[in-house]
């Protein structure tokens, strides 16, 4: 069994309204991108595995039509699915093909589009990964969910609306100098206060954007990447863990259980703790994920999460750089790309080659993605050799 | 007749769907394990303690204590005719939590967390359908026949 897994290749396409393209077209984007970064050929390449959710394309089964597109036929790829974690399932199913011995390099693709269906048509689907028997019966929304969560941690915890606006900003002042974000412009608390109602108390500034894109990297087991690669980041700890489907069998609304356990697992399989993270990419898929994901990951005591980012603490230069490409919020989150695209800027940063946004040392990183409203996540630590 | 439940229903084929039957006639039910005697709200059919499929309905009391809520205002498709509408999770008294609509009885700003309501049986007047689902009322409110 090899030891370790390492990221040899890395490739991102620029997210946003991409009516110029299909999804195979985006996903094309980002994995030449992530060979010429690599240094191979497709020949070398024994699998991939195509992270996306089925439900936005009209294609059906997705992962054969990439597949072709990219030239890749015959070898084996296989698509994963679990709502907004789908990319990281996919690396995981990666990884997992890796340290059986199965493969030795396989290229992990995340896309996605998302902007050919309308905005109600979206609340709808997305809704439904709120339990559909119980709960989407009563016009549950994706936002409706989080605004359920965010309630309930202003009542448990004194989080403001302003420290929640203050994770838009920060992550509108990152996603301003990130040349693949959606949103490539700075707000301010007055224009986020100002904004439309979602699903109180969640605004249109609380939200991230729909979009289309895609992310690519390669992997490799860890004799392949030491001789192909001389900046190899390696994925060291790798959590994952489920919480129940309907949020009326969650133990509280205030946290993500799934997340809780998946960084447990993470941190112990990498030998690492909270404290050691230089720089991460968390799930803010609404500003209130954002709070809950430092507490979730113990970057901050529960119920502090408000107060960690009030503090400027996850900007560069506090205790640890969060979403420093934008995250979801800015960068926008083409649902299928997003996990990919996370692990692809992790690497980068711990590669150095982060430019404006570069972390100052930053040797040890992490993401942290999650599937619909809790149900599925996923943590990696990423580090740098 | 799981069918005749929610405005939009999307799941009308269930072990459990004698509930919307029950529920039209103001009775709302929770689900009880005959082998373990473990209690469900929302019912199911199969045990999640025992894994037993041998369940029997009961009736819950409705009493119910307010979790959390959030008033949507970018509905979905099929649900864009009544919104903005409130949406509340409370915490059943027998265990077990519903998420439903606020009803009539209830002001926007009388909403509080911890706030005691009474879960009531209701049928959609203004459908050809029967429709039925329930409403987070003031404490105290009980069902009446349409």
């Amino acid at each position: 069994m090899t030891k370790r897994v390492g990221i040899i290749g890395l490739g991102h396409g620029v997210f946003g309204r991409r009516s110029d393209a299909t999804v195979q077209e985006l996903a094309f984007e980002a994995f030449a991108a992530a060979l010429e970064d690599a240094g191979i050929e497709r020949k070398e390449l024994d699998a991939s595995v195509i992270g996306s959710v089925p439900e936005y394309h009209k294609q059906r089964s997705l992962a054969g039509v990439v597949q072709e597109y990219l030239g890749l036929v015959p070898k084996p790829t296989w698509l994963t699915e679990v709502a907004c974690a789908s990319g990281s399932a996919a690396i995981r199913t990666a990884w997992m093909s890796i340290k059986a011995g199965v493969h030795d390099i396989v290229a992990v693709i995340g896309c996605q589009k998302m902007t050919e269906l309308s905005t109600p048509e979206i609340l709808a689907l997305m809704g439904r990964v709120g339990e559909v028997q119980w709960e989407s019966v009563f016009g549950t929304t994706f936002p409706a969910y989080y605004a359920l969560f965010a309630q309930r941690h202003i009542h448990e915890f004194g989080t403001t609306r302003e420290q929640m606006f203050q994770v838009a900003i920060k992550n509108h002042f990152y996603g301003a100098k990130n040349p693949n974000a959606l949103f490539r412009k700075e707000i301010t608390m007055d224009k986020a206060k100002a904004s439309a109602q979602v699903a109180s108390p969640l605004q249109v500034y609380d939200c991230c954007a729909n979009a289309d894109g895609a992310a690519c990297i390669i992997l490799a087991c860890e004799d392949r990447a030491r001789e192909i690669s001389q900046k190899t980041v390696w994925l060291d700890g790798m959590g994952c863990a489920t919480a129940s489907m309907s949020v009326l069998k969650r133990p509280g609304l205030t946290s993500l259980p799934s997340a809780e356990a998946a960084a447990a697992q993470a941190y112990r399989m990498a030998g690492v703790t909270a404290d050691d993270i230089k720089v991460a990419d968390v799930h803010d898929c609404f500003t209130i994920a954002e709070i809950m994901a430092y507490e979730d990951l113990g970057f901050c005591k529960k119920g502090e999460g408000g107060r960690f980012i009030a503090e400027r603490k996850t900007y560069i230069g506090g205790k640890v750089a969060v979403n420093v490409d934008g995250g979801l919020k800015a960068k926008g989150h083409p649902i299928g790309a997003t996990g990919v695209s996370m692990t692809y800027e992790i690497a980068k940063q711990l590669r150095g080659e982060a430019g404006e946004r570069q972390v100052p040392n930053a040797d040890i990183g992490l993401t942290h993605n999650v599937g619909g409203i809790g149900q599925y996540c996923f943590v990696q630590v990423l580090r740098r050799d | 007749m799981f069918k005749w439940f929610g405005k939009v229903n999307y799941s009308p084929y269930t072990k459990v769907s004698d509930f919307a039957r029950y529920l039209k006639d103001g009775h709302l039910m929770g689900s009880k394990c005959k082998k373990c005697g473990s209690i469900s709200f929302p019912p199911r059919a199969d045990c999640d303690k025992c894994m037993s499929g041998d369940f029997e309905f009961f009736e819950m009391s409705g009493k119910a204590w307010l979790n959390s809520f959030t008033k949507v205002e970018a509905a979905p498709t099929g649900f864009e005719d009544a919104a903005p509408y409130i949406v509340g999770v409370v915490d059943m008294e027998e265990g077990g939590r519903a998420l439903a609509w606020f009803g009539e009885s209830i002001k926007e700003e009388e909403i509080e967390i911890g706030m005691e309501l009474q879960v009531v049986p209701q049928v959609f007047e203004e459908t050809e359908d029967i429709k039925v689902y329930y409403s987070l009322e003031k404490s105290g409110t009980s069902w009446v026949k349409v």
